[in-house]
């Protein structure tokens, strides 16, 4: 047994000694002699290959069990689907009882109506009454359907046709909704990548529009031509070709009641190569001589401003949305914009009222000098209110006043605003209303009161407005008055 | 759920890429054409508005069909409808209106009970409000445009739903994007049924919320898709998720289905999330007494957390709802922007929402409500009875009024539709983007105005076309001898 493993040992040994001695197994390197090169470097090649084939060391994934997974189920405690409910949101607004013109019924009294939107004082109108009943009539209330299935009436069409022929833009396009065209034509033109440069005091529609179109956005001081400018030569590095860059503004703010420079924007947007999207919600049918809008005022030709949306629920008096600039954007929106293709369409009754609108406000350009005399009225009114100062423009029919010493913090601005808000219906039945904000609203601009100022309104009105303001205003803060 | 046969797969993949390869040699000739002319100084150093291939299915796939789709009507969309004829004279690219129509039947409106056109108790009402308080109140809910007319439709919607309270809103898409971010913000997660309609994705976009997808009325996926979640927490820091909420709807209005929603209570319960049902189309329409999925398969109203509904469908109007405890509709009325910032809804269409209540209720003193239910109950069975026996590939479950039909290929949409535009019925074709690209189909609603010649002739139209363009996939079942009664309970 011992010998002949001594016999298969040295047998082996004979046979590396063979390896060793055999002539190629010599090599001579830097001076050295090497003898059985090859059996060491076969001996690595073989270690390396061993050592290729272990796995590596990862430390070991145990996935958790089911009755893991049932127990943290178990454990997790979910938040209450809302917050708890404090005493500001309980509070009720008031209900009218008759059409929300410049005078209305507040619980079975008389009351001034400034919390209305209605510039141009149609709430009322007999033409565009007697044309919606028509309407009513034929239609029915509902077009129960959208515009791509068979939601298209011949008055859709219309309205479409006669607002871009009060704009002289080639075509327009109708939502059902105000807030909605602006949150769906911005998605539709702006993707991921675009760059917009958007005023920071937009509301929240266009926020809305920016947050669902995952472009890079970025936010400039609110009205500040110096800031638009230093944001835009900062942005101008990118490669033009593919980038599309849009300016958003406001043409009337309705959270500062502001008025936008269109001028310089115009100047910058040809300087940068940049496009600009214009929400004329408050400013349709309100500025220039004949109520054609922020273009008009400036006396800009319209073709300079690419898109441009406006709601009809404010000088229109009537519901809904358009959007309106060359054929290629109108055209693109009636396939790409999500408010246009999934939802309904406009009911026809307030396309016709629409229609009747636009054609009241041509045959009457008169009645935005009214408008004008009416806003100069209240500024003379309320400019000297102790303890308010104006802040909105004064062509704006939106009056805003806001607190001239804050108190700190926004909630506490707005209590006091309600308050004397609250003593003005009560006491002097004139409705007024502060700036309501919501939780998700990103704009920061300071809180205040805002009054509506309409065509309908007269000066005895105004005169009323004025007075009960200031002479709350003076109880509440007698020393400054 | 879809049955592909591979032949059709196969032809209609086929029809798409020629269409796509001769859509690309256009766009080559069109490049060519515009290198020779020079383009407008106005454009220079501009991006292009619409990018290469963005807009490339417009130009190049619906321009060829455009006539099928936004066809104006002259008339309200009743049983029977004048539809305007148009012409063309570049081949689809712009249509022009003609003064002439056609009286259709009506299959593609959503008229589920037939308040559509003028109704006899709704009409005079609605046109006494209107004159009362004008077409609109140019006011948000918040400052002046509560009106009592508000107030008592969201009484009067809370009692009919079964909630203790109901807040409404002028349209029914802002509803929805602008209640859920209210809802649920970052550090939530939403999951949603992967064929939601487009204003709940937007919604859940909008909110910031993770966003979750489980597969279309699979519960069992529900399921995994919850417990996988809960385990793994947030993505990254992998703390707890603050609260849950599953999105579902009652009808899913482009495949006609009911949503399973017994079981996904159960499961919602069992993990403590919060559910959102959106009745879009099943509220009015489906149940005995029309208050929707939930009396239809049995659940309680307390049990959904949520109840979202517009009143575009089964109560020709406009606008949408939200009902929920009195604590969720009072902060919603507090956050939620469609509240806070829009105008308030139309006051003569919130007075024909109220009237076309009281309707259904009974409440007028006539039984018109409960005979619109069961006729469209009727009429939604048996037609969808009819088409199945004929050979159709019908989608949807029973009692549902909307039965999409499979057409697959891209030729059969403009087919189909001229062809039964030609013999007088108007149908609505459903091609991407509303639908998947390969699952092209034509979409039927029935309404409480078709009366049963109506139907027959619905059927007659629509066999014989099918026949001429090829859609009856499955084998027609032979005629039976005797007829059938259809027991209504």
């Amino acid at each position: 047994m011992a010998s002949a493993v001594v016999n298969i040992a040295t047998a082996a040994l004979d046979w590396v000694a063979v390896a060793f001695d055999a002539p190629f197994a010599g090599a001579v390197v830097f001076g050295v002699h090497i003898n059985g090169h090859l059996v060491a470097e076969v001996l690595l090649i073989a270690v390396l290959l061993f050592q290729l084939t272990r796995k590596s060391y990862k430390p070991p994934k145990k996935p958790l069990t089911e009755k893991e997974i049932d127990d943290l189920c178990e454990e997790w405690v979910p938040e209450p689907l809302h917050p708890p409910i404090t005493k500001e949101m309980k509070v009720e607004p008031p209900t009218i009882e008759s059409a929300a013109g410049p005078h209305t019924i507040i619980e079975g009294k008389e009351v001034v109506n400034f919390a209305s939107a209605n510039y141009l004082g149609l709430i009322g109108n007999e033409n565009i009454i007697d044309s919606c009943v028509a309407s009513l009539e034929k239609y029915g209330v509902g077009s129960c359907s959208s515009r791509v299935f068979y939601g298209t009436t011949n008055d859709h069409i219309d309205c479409e046709t006669r607002i871009a022929k009060f704009m002289s833009t080639p075509d327009s396009i109708l939502y059902s909704y105000g807030i909605s065209a602006i949150f769906s034509v911005i998605p539709a033109f702006c993707k991921k990548g675009d760059i917009i440069v958007a005023d920071e005091g937009v509301h929240w529609g266009v926020q809305n529009g920016l947050h669902l179109s995952r472009s890079t956005v970025v936010y400039f001081k609110h009205n500040d031509m110096a800031s638009l400018e230093s944001t835009l030569e900062k942005l101008t590095n990118k490669k033009a070709e593919k980038v599309r860059r849009y300016i958003v503004v406001e043409a009337l703010y309705q959270n500062s009641g502001q008025i936008a420079p269109l001028n310089s924007i115009v100047r910058l947007k040809e300087k940068y190569h940049f496009r600009v999207i214009l929400e004329e919600s408050h400013s349709f049918g309100v500025l220039g001589n004949t109520g054609r809008g922020l273009t008009e005022h400036y006396g800009i030709p319209i073709e300079k401003i690419d898109i441009i949306t406006a709601g009809m629920g404010n000088a229109l008096a009537t519901d809904g949305g358009f959007c309106t600039g060359s054929g290629r954007v109108v055209d693109h929106q009636r396939l790409n914009g999500s408010g246009y293709v999934f939802s309904a369409s406009l009911p026809p009754y307030l396309a016709n009222a629409a229609i009747a609108a636009v054609n009241y406000l041509e045959d009457n350009p008169s009645v935005l000098t009214v408008l004008r005399r009416n806003i100069s009225l209240v500024w003379e009114g309320l400019s000297d209110v102790p303890g308010l100062t104006m802040a909105s423009d004064p062509l704006s029919p939106i009056v805003i006043l806001k607190l001239k010493n804050s108190t700190g913090s926004l909630k506490s601005d707005l209590e006091l605003l309600n308050k004397i808000v609250e003593r003005v219906l009560v006491e002097d039945s004139i409705l007024i209303v502060s700036t309501k904000r919501s939780v998700l609203d990103k704009c920061r601009l300071p809180v205040g009161i805002r009054l509506f100022v309409s065509a309908g309104h007269n000066e005895s009105d105004i005169k009323k407005v004025s007075e009960s303001l200031r002479r709350v205003a003076c109880e509440n803060w007698p020393d400054i008055a | 759920m879809v049955r592909l046969p591979y032949s059709t797969a196969l032809t209609t993949l086929f029809s798409y890429g020629l269409l796509f390869a001769f859509g690309q040699l256009r766009d080559l000739f069109r490049k060519i054409i515009d290198w020779f002319k020079s383009s407008s100084e106005d454009l220079k150093g501009y991006a292009p508005i619409c990018l290469g291939l963005e807009d490339f299915y417009t130009r190049r796939l619906y321009l060829r069909i455009q006539d099928c789709f936004c066809r104006p009507i002259a008339s309200a969309p009743d049983a029977w409808f004048d539809v305007v004829e148009r012409y063309s004279e570049d081949s689809n690219k712009t249509l022009h209106r003609t003064s002439k129509t056609s009286k259709c039947l009506n299959l593609g409106s959503y008229n589920y009970l037939g308040f559509a056109a003028a109704d006899e108790y709704c009409t005079p009402r609605v046109i006494e409000s209107l004159k009362k308080y004008s077409p609109s109140t140019c006011s948000i809910r918040v400052d002046g445009g509560t009106t009592d007319l508000h107030t008592e439709l969201e009484e009067l919607v809370a009692r009919f739903v079964g909630k203790p309270a109901a807040v409404t809103f002028g349209m029914g898409y802002a509803t929805n994007s602008s209640i859920i971010p209210a809802l649920i913000g970052k550090g939530g997660l939403i999951i949603s049924d992967s064929l939601n309609h487009n204003s709940i994705v937007n919604g859940a976009r909008g909110s910031g919320a993770a966003i979750r997808v489980f597969q279309h009325n699979n519960v069992a996926h529900l399921e995994k898709v919850l417990r996988e979640q809960i385990a793994e927490g947030q993505p990254r820091t992998h703390r707890p998720w603050k609260k849950i909420i599953i999105i579902v709807e009652g009808i899913y209005s482009m495949e006609g289905e009911l949503c399973p929603l017994a079981e996904v209570i159960a499961v919602c319960k069992k993990y403590k999330a919060y559910i959102y049902l959106d009745e879009a189309h099943s509220i009015g329409a489906v149940g005995k007494s029309g208050k929707g999925v939930c009396e239809l398969l049995g659940v309680d109203p307390a049990d959904v957390d949520i109840m979202m509904g517009t009143f575009t469908k089964s109560f020709g109007s406009c606008g949408g709802y939200i009902a929920a405890s009195k604590e969720v509709v009072q902060y919603l009325k507090d956050t939620c922007p469609a509240h806070v910032y829009a105008t308030s809804m139309s006051p003569p269409a919130v007075q024909q929402v109220i009237s076309s209540l009281k309707v259904i209720l009974g409440e007028d003193g006539s039984s018109r409500g409960s005979q619109k239910l069961a006729q469209i109950r009727e009429n939604s069975n048996f037609f969808r009875c009819e088409l199945k026996k004929m050979g159709f590939e019908v989608l949807g479950d029973n009692d549902s009024p909307i039965m999409p039909i499979m057409l697959y290929n891209p030729a059969k949409i403009p087919a189909f539709s001229r062809e039964c535009l030609k013999q007088n019925v108007a149908v609505v074709m459903v091609a991407f983007p509303a639908s998947p690209l390969l699952l092209a189909r034509t979409r039927i609603c029935i309404s409480a105005a078709h009366s049963r010649e109506d139907l027959l002739k619905g059927l007659e139209v629509i066999s014989k076309v099918g026949d001429l363009v090829g859609i009856k996939y499955f084998p027609t079942e032979p005629p039976k001898h005797e007829t059938k009664v259809y027991k209504v309970e």
